[in-house]
């Protein structure tokens, strides 16, 4: 890996995330037409999050980044934590 | 300017930066979505059931695969395989396109219902029910438009390549469009869930 | 010497002449002129406002406008000052003319983004000039725009909104390019820990600009589609919450204060050091303050809300984290003055502005804590003790730091120099006049005076007359301080290189700086931004 540009991740790894990503589709639909109460919410997020750290790290390059752009994540992800989690000590005990 | 610089990493990281401020502008939606859930969830269940759940399903396949076939472009760009890489665009962009007619006649269906943001028949339902679709159209509406800034974006994108100024060295400007088009899908993939199939 | 044909360096440098080459320049150094330009008439523009409140205020009932009036004005002195002057102030100005030049680069990572985030400053601030003067008359909600009386009033709201969705945009815009600038371009030897602590705040304001702006472009945009389509959001009949509003609207607006006056406390690092002859007193710590009162500034916004019915944990919360902002901020307090311990002190204007700085924001941060208190916040909410104490951190803060910035570096952007006396008296002017107005202000707060009233009781007129008083002499002092600088900086002296024996990269280069700010060569760094063994000030 150069500095300036990333070795071309192979067709194939991508049509792999792209099944797992499909895959994962199904599962949360399906997940969703059960009744487990407010878990349901949890395992749709859940499924979502992978989803998503799937397309971040593969789709977008990110593992092939360095370590700037990780830690650039992490703290966007960190703020946005905060600023939703502490809008709930409002909402949640008003 | 008289020296010309180039740093393919900075114009990568400037666009990650960009994407932080995108998710962040959605945010504000999320964080209303999640205050009004934790408030109304029957509401919100019982309106999440009027939304049709096979346009949403074949929504986020397409959206999905349109997300592949921009990353595959990135890489047939980096092998140098031009015409690969438009054809990928093209498909790209047809899927772009098929998402919004989708949405359209969604959209549609549910307006001819009576709902839609400020309507009378909306608010009948109630509190819960009328802030879950008021949500739920400006948080899809925002998203739609991101779909056509996109296709744009990549449609720009892919005149630039066949007109060469986009090549197997100087591949920025696609991967940024990659970039842009792949945080349109992960909204999507949050967008999904919690609007279509909260029970 | 001759008339102003002696502007050399990048006022004369262009690919283009004339307008054009303003116009369309991707030089940081041109855009930053720009953008001073600019935010000066703001500034100007907004500042007699504020002298019309002030003159309203001097007496009870009427006395030069009429309540509508009133309300339209004081919101209309808030956006220009917040969205077009504090907000890109020190950051958009100085950091464009500097930031480059401080890390030994030829430009910003984005010279086209940056032009792009000045003309969406401009058409922001077309905008707002049209919301004012256009259609339905001038929004009157205040610089808030609190729901629900923003959804309901006739006035030009939407567009108003519009403006500041567009100079959030430009000011993100300008985050990105710095956050990246300072990641990449970097010149050789420049170590993280030889950045100068300028370089550091407007990193960590950058950051700030990136992850907070978007939130207030939500906000706003959702208040116009209230407007528009009436859906209810913020509307407790149709399931929506007033008070969600202003969560969303401080969790941009409680950090954009920290954009107006983190790159203003880095103005002040670097100009203390070079009047006190000594290295900045606790580098690491004061780098590392900036990033943690970045960070810390995101946790704490509903510190504005204690009165709105929020739920008491939240209060609590809230109050606790207000306090830890105190933390990083009395660092950097307390390591200017150790850098000026024992220092070789010279009382050169900049450092005038630089001092009144400190003084200003210990009283305006001391204030904080009083309204961080949710006990006592509960007395002081919407009194104009709140109204001072903003004015105190702000602009004897911010607008102060940008004074002190336009003292120190402008003589470097032009070449020339002002009459250091003139400039002194407009400082005491200012700074007495400052503290009158807005200590008479914090006072009738603590009496009970309510902020943005129209009318208000007999016993308050007294405090208010002082008040008005106060505002005159800041006039004055404004005055006697622009018409100094704007004489100087064109007909004044020549100066060298290095007129205060400053020892950043900026110093070591030609006044005016050239296009592409180094010559041939790329700087190398071999030492620390404030070694000041063997740095010589210029005779001028």
């Amino acid at each position: 890996m150069s500095e300036h540009t990333h070795e071309p991740v192979p067709y194939r790894t991508f049509i792999w995330i792209w099944l797992a990503l499909l895959t994962l589709t199904g599962i949360t639909i399906a997940v969703s037409r059960i009744n487990l109460g407010s878990l349901n919410i949890w395992v749709a997020l859940g499924v979502a999050s992978i989803k998503s750290s799937l397309v971040i790290f593969v789709f977008m390059h990110l593992r092939q980044e360095s370590k700037l752009f990780k830690i650039g994540l992490l703290v966007m992800l960190t703020i946005l934590a905060v600023f939703i989690g502490f809008t709930f000590f409002d909402v949640l005990y008003r | 300017m008289s020296i010309e610089h180039r740093d393919d990493t900075g114009a990568r990281f400037g666009m990650w930066l960009f994407l932080y401020t995108e998710v962040i502008l959605f945010s504000g939606l999320f964080i209303l979505y999640s205050m009004a859930l934790s408030k109304f969830p029957q509401q919100f269940a019982e309106a999440s059931h009027k939304l049709n759940i096979y346009f949403g399903s074949i929504n986020t396949i397409v959206l999905l695969t349109s997300s592949l076939t921009i990353a595959l472009a990135v890489t047939a760009i980096q092998l140098g395989r031009i015409k690969q890489t438009l054809i990928l665009c093209g498909v790209t962009v047809a899927l772009a396109l098929l998402f919004l007619v989708n949405k359209y006649f969604e959209w549609s269906e549910e307006i001819g219902h009576g709902i839609y943001p400020g309507s009378e028949h909306l608010a009948e339902m109630g509190p819960g029910v009328t802030n879950f679709f008021n949500l739920y159209y400006f948080t899809a509406g925002l998203h739609g438009l991101h779909v056509f800034i996109g296709a744009t974006l990549i449609s720009v994108v892919a005149v630039m390549t066949a007109k060469g100024k986009v090549t197997s060295d100087r591949y920025t400007l696609l991967e940024n469009s990659a970039l842009y088009w792949h945080l349109v899908d992960l909204v999507w993939i949050f967008l999904f869930p919690l609007y279509y199939l909260i029970l | 010497m001759s008339e102003k044909t002696t502007y050399t360096g990048f006022w004369q440098e262009s690919p283009r002449t004339g307008i054009l080459g303003w116009l369309l320049t991707t030089d940081h150094k041109r855009i930053g002129i720009m953008y001073l330009g600019c935010i000066i008439t703001m500034f100007i523009v907004a500042a007699i406002l504020g002298l019309a409140i002030r003159l309203e205020l001097i007496a009870p009932g009427r006395t030069i406008m009429d309540a509508q009036t009133y309300n339209a004005t004081f919101t209309v002195h808030g956006i220009i000052m917040i969205f077009m002057f504090l907000i890109p102030s020190i950051p958009a100005a100085f950091g464009n003319l500097l930031l480059p030049i401080h890390i030994g680069a030829r430009d910003v990572s984005f010279p086209k983004l940056n032009l792009l985030s000045w003309y969406c400053y401009i058409v922001g601030g077309l905008l707002a000039v049209i919301a004012i003067f256009g259609g339905d008359g001038a929004p009157d909600t205040g610089w808030t725009f609190y729901v629900p009386f923003s959804t309901q009033t006739n006035t030009n709201v939407s567009l108003a909104a519009f403006a500041a969705f567009m100079l959030g945009f430009s000011s993100i815009l300008t985050g990105i390019n710095f956050v990246t600038t300072v990641h990449r371009l970097r010149c050789k030897g420049m170590k993280w820990g030889r950045l100068p602590l300028f370089v550091w705040t407007l990193y960590a304001t950058a950051w700030i600009q990136v992850l907070a702006t978007p939130m207030i472009g939500i906000t706003l945009v959702l208040i116009i589609l209230e407007r528009t389509f009436g859906a209810g959001l913020f509307d407790v009949a149709r399931g929506g919450d007033p008070i969600l509003y202003q969560h969303l609207f401080w969790i941009y607006s409680h950090p954009a204060v920290y954009i107006m006056i983190l790159p203003g406390m880095g103005v002040i690092s670097e100009i203390i050091p070079t009047f006190s002859r000594k290295p900045l007193f606790g580098y690491w710590a004061m780098a590392l303050s900036s990033l943690a009162i970045a960070f810390a500034g995101s946790l704490v916004w509903a510190h504005h809300m204690y009165a709105s019915g929020m739920s008491d944990l939240a209060i609590l919360i809230f109050s606790f984290l207000t306090f830890i902002v105190a933390i990083p901020s009395a660092i950097k307090v307390f390591n200017w003055v150790s850098t000026l311990y024992k220092g070789s002190i010279e009382l050169a204007p900049p450092m005038w502005f630089a001092l009144a700085f400190i003084f200003n924001f210990a009283i305006g941060g001391l204030g904080g804590l009083a309204l961080g208190a949710a006990a006592s916040d509960i007395h002081l909410h919407d009194t104009t003790f709140v109204v001072g104490h903003f004015h105190y951190v702000m602009f004897g803060g911010g607008g102060f730091a940008l004074f002190a910035a336009m003292h120190y570096w402008l003589p470097k952007f032009t070449g020339r120099m002002y009459n250091h006396k003139m400039a002194v008296i407009g400082w005491a002017l200012l700074f007495v006049g400052f503290n009158v107005t807005y200590m008479a202000m914090q006072a009738v707060g603590i009496m009970g005076m309510p902020r943005r009233y129209y009318d208000y009781i007999p016993e308050f007129t007294t405090l208010n007359l002082v008040a008005t008083l106060g505002s005159w002499v800041m006039a004055v002092g404004l005055i006697i301080m622009f018409a100094n600088l704007w004489h100087g900086l064109r007909k004044g002296r020549p100066v060298g290189k290095n007129p205060w024996g400053g020892a950043t990269l900026e110093w070591d280069i030609p006044s005016p700086p050239p296009l592409e700010n180094f010559g041939e060569e790329d700087p190398v760094v071999t030492k620390g931004p404030y070694e000041f063994k063997g740095v010589v000030a210029d005779e001028y």
